[in-house]
């Protein structure tokens, strides 16, 4: 039995320690919201955090995040109102929407760490996430707006 | 096909019935009869709902489209709510089921594709609106003995003359029992109070909280998980199967052979993954064993037969010597796959007595007659229950990951959900189809084509998929010579021939479909008639866009927004324009040189896609499709050696992402004309136009795509 700390939660899984933390997330403790997209690390769908960096769990055994601070997509906020979220609803940014928790995640830490990013700073924190549908221009407008948000600038 | 193939139509004549639903309320249905035979068989027939008004004063609108980025789950509840006069947001959305009454009236059974949505709906949905609002008028006319014109509605309540008020719910009931109206007619365009405006989706507060449900998110109770492996060489089959050690890892429960190859099942997914590495399988090769790229590009440049001629003006080819100048060239294009963010996957509950399946697709009743082959059950005992769908551009019409999930789950006697990883997506995908495209002109004295020859050499999809379609000899596949049969330009003389070449591997609708094959051959090649002629690449196509005023239009705007011709220095241009799903659109591509390679630094792009139902949907799909668009263009190809694909993941099949999206600019032109596509037709405009920005840059042309096999990206 393997413990994790997922959103502020204690949660046990019966999962084996070299399971995937995307997949114990998903298939063990029900959490959907993180995607699967790639299995390499490539696209960057399974974004989540650990310890408040953003990292790729479809590669990341659940036995190296024992005892750190998961986040999801799931523990952003309970009702939407996390920045990033409120910023994403504004620009309507998804389409297809599949690659939105990862871009949200990514998103996210990369704001927690630079709160003003220049269009170079999304460029290098987001080129991991891939979108098919295309909505890159929008996610970028949608960060430059959550930082306003952040800041208690823009409403 | 811009306009719908008469093969395909099924007719227009859309028949609204009502009926009274066990808990009182109207409940308005289509159905369709008197009606040509459906160009692909369909199955089911009870007369289904797509609008709901209940006593609750609940409306539900039951949407008969796939919900995948396009924005139908908005787009569609719109014009009903917009008839209806009730606010979007006291709409309830949900998918349809398999069923007759859905079918496409473009396509001839259920799909979500060639960009039909909204064309489709905006009658039909309309209509059913206007009839459901002229019932709960009729109903309160009647309670209140008031002549209906007297009756307002406004915000989902009716009100008297005399201040008699009631809400929708309230008169559902009464309403459902009166004739459907044969002369409610939707509101004139002027009149429209949602429709037209830029409006948020209703899916968007649950793709920011990972509640959207896709296929893959499905979970049932007792469910199971499966992974599968398919033969490395494409349509190959197993020969033989040593599941012994397979079998023997944590969570296997059954090893089981499918007709697409060896499934896992397990009680998680991570297990049933890790053990399908331990299968030992020997694989058929089958015919393919010997299929490579190169011998692929030879079959289809050395092809021979008889070509169809899906157009001839004037004399056609045989007036190609009647000019002064004679131009030439031949484009090609690569193989490409879909790649749509979520792999394929599909869940599954066999069960004697029926079948139920939880996918993402765009194609419900073929989904629905396959899982009822794979079960052993008839069709019309199988639930198709669509999610939302992690992408699509047409990888979900194709069918084939359903049938092992549901051999998978009858073989257990559990439900059980498979998964593709991206790898099998890849590698097994049905492919965007390769093309051998020539095209010829004769010019006269000032340049101008006085005969045009397009001949276009490519698999036929439609064949494989829809075989009526093309299954009278000498019919034209519509969906090989889209952006070709309708040649824009003036020439008294113009032939457009098109040769089926059959290249041994499943190809597929991919977004934009042939318009990605022939913009890139017509866009490429007028403006090598314009360099030909001496005269500016705008300037010519202007000038023989006489009798074609909407793409004249486009083509202005485009020019003019991109600063056509006084571009800074070092930025280079190239233009192209096209019609495609009944949409006109122009764009503009901006590069510039860096040590030798073109960077993408703009795409300016002008847009008549007539009576827009949600403006922010449009620029998205716009935008969207240039970026779906823009690898084609720049990297994207599929190759083979042995008759396996050599891309496994992204690393392999490069994709755009953030930091190589040029700057776009959209501009939508306002028009009352009919609505086209939206979700395809720009992707095919990318290619050509950044093509001709390259040759603007160096001089050279080139004519095969990716443009990276150059050297010059």
């Amino acid at each position: 039995m393997t413990q994790l700390k997922i959103n502020g939660q204690v949660l046990d899984t019966d999962a084996s320690p070299d399971t995937p933390l995307l997949w114990v997330l998903r298939d063990h403790l029900g959490m959907t919201g993180t995607k699967f997209g790639c299995g390499k690390s490539l696209c960057g769908a399974c974004t989540v955090h650990v310890d408040g960096a953003a990292i790729r769990s479809c590669v990341t055994p659940v036995e190296n995040v024992v005892g750190k601070e998961i986040r999801t997509i799931e523990g952003l906020s309970k009702d939407r109102s996390h920045p990033v979220q409120r910023a994403w609803m504004a620009l309507d940014v998804p389409q297809c929407g599949y690659c939105q928790s990862g871009q949200i995640m990514s998103a996210t830490a990369l704001l927690e760490r630079n709160p003003n990013p220049t269009d170079a700073d999304i460029d290098s924190a987001m080129a991991g996430n891939i979108c098919r549908c295309g909505t890159y221009p929008r996610i970028r407008a949608a960060i430059h707006h959550a930082a306003d948000l952040m800041k208690g600038g823009a409403k | 096909m811009s306009a719908s193939p008469s093969d395909l139509t099924l007719g227009r004549r859309d028949f609204l019935k009502s009926s009274l639903l066990a808990g009182g309320g109207l409940l308005i249905g289509v159905s369709l009869s008197g009606c040509a035979k459906p160009a692909a068989v369909g199955v089911g027939g009870s007369p289904v709902a797509w609008l709901h008004i209940g006593g609750d004063n609940s409306i539900t609108v039951l949407i008969d489209k796939s919900e995948m980025g396009q924005g139908v789950y908005t787009s569609l509840p719109m014009l009903i709510a917009d008839e209806l006069d009730v606010p979007l947001s006291k709409v309830n959305v949900e998918f349809a089921p398999a069923g007759q009454a859905f079918i496409n009236v473009f396509l001839g059974t259920q799909i979500t594709g060639g960009s039909t949505s909204i064309r489709e709906a905006w009658t039909k949905l309309r209509n059913a609106g206007a009839a459901a609002r002229a019932m709960l008028v009729g109903a309160a006319a009647d309670a209140w003995k008031v002549d209906p014109a007297q009756i307002k509605v406004a915000d989902g309540t009716l009100t008297g003359p005399s201040g008699q008020s009631a809400t929708f719910g309230q008169m559902a009931e009464a309403a459902s029992k009166r004739e459907i109206p044969k002369d409610a007619k939707p509101k004139e365009n002027n009149a429209l109070s949602i429709v037209g405006k830029p409006t948020p989706r209703l899916d968007t507060p649950h793709k920011v909280d990972g509640t959207a449900e896709y296929g893959i998110d499905v979970k049932l109770p007792g469910m199971k998980y499966a992974a599968l492996a398919q033969s490395p060489v494409l349509g190959g089959s197993v020969r033989s199967v040593d599941s012994s050690a397979a079998e023997k890892m944590p969570g296997v429960i059954k090893v089981v052979k499918v007709g697409s190859g060896v499934a896992v099942v397990a009680d998680h997914y991570w297990q049933a993954h890790v053990a399908r590495d331990a299968l030992k399988i020997t694989w058929d090769a089958g015919s393919n064993a010997h299929l490579s790229t190169a011998s692929m590009r030879a079959g289809l440049s050395s092809a021979k037969g008889a070509p169809l001629t899906a157009r001839k003006d004037g004399a056609g080819a045989a007036a190609l010597k009647s000019g002064k100048k004679s131009v030439s060239a031949t484009y090609e294009l690569p193989l490409r796959a879909h790649a749509t963010m979520e792999p394929m996957n599909c869940t599954a509950d066999a069960r004697a007595d029926g079948c139920d399946i939880y996918v993402g697709t765009q194609i419900q009743q073929i989904a629905q007659l396959t899982a009822g082959a794979a079960a052993g059950v008839p069709a019309d005992k199988v639930g198709v229950h669509t999610t939302m769908l992690g992408g699509g551009f047409g990888r979900r019409l194709e069918v084939d990951f359903i049938p092992a999930a549901v051999e998978a789950s009858k073989a257990v006697g559990a439900p059980v959900k498979l998964i593709w990883t991206r790898e099998d997506d890849f590698t097994h995908d049905a492919y965007g189809p390769p093309a051998h495209n020539s095209a010829t002109a004769s010019l006269d004295a000032e340049g101008n084509p006085v005969a045009v020859h397009l001949n276009i050499v490519s698999p036929s999809i439609t064949a494989r998929m829809f075989p009526p379609v093309v299954a009278k000899p000498g019919t034209v596949d519509p969906f090989m010579v889209e952006a070709a049969a309708n040649f824009l330009y003036d020439s008294a003389n113009v032939q457009v021939d098109v040769l089926r070449h059959e290249i041994g591997i499943n190809v597929g609708y991919l977004r934009s479909v042939s318009h990605q094959l022939n913009a890139f051959m017509v866009e490429s090649f007028m403006d090598e008639l314009a360099h030909t002629a001496s005269k500016d690449p705008f300037e010519y196509r202007r000038a023989l866009l006489s009798k074609q005023p909407r793409a004249r239009r486009v083509l202005e705007e485009v020019a003019q927004r991109a600063n056509w011709g006084k571009a800074a220095s070092g930025t280079h241009q190239g233009i192209a324009v096209m019609e495609g799903y009944g949409t006109y659109l122009a764009a503009v591509a901006d590069i510039v040189m860096v040590d030798g390679k073109a960077k993408v630094s703009k795409i300016t792009c002008a847009v008549d896609c007539g009576h827009m139902v949600n403006p922010s949907i449009v620029e998205s799909q716009i935008v969207g499709g240039m970026v779906f668009g823009l690898p084609q263009a720049l990297w994207s190809e599929v190759t083979l050696e042995g008759g396996q694909v050599h891309q496994t993941n992204f690393d392999s099949y490069r994709v755009v992402r953030m930091n190589d999206v040029p700057a776009f600019d959209v501009h939508l032109i306002e028009s009352t004309e009919a609505p086209g596509g939206i979700g395809e037709p720009s992707v095919a405009l990318v290619a050509p136009a950044i093509a001709n920005a390259l040759f603007a840059a160096t001089g050279k042309r080139v004519r095969d795509l990716p443009l990276a096999k150059s050297g010059l990206v």
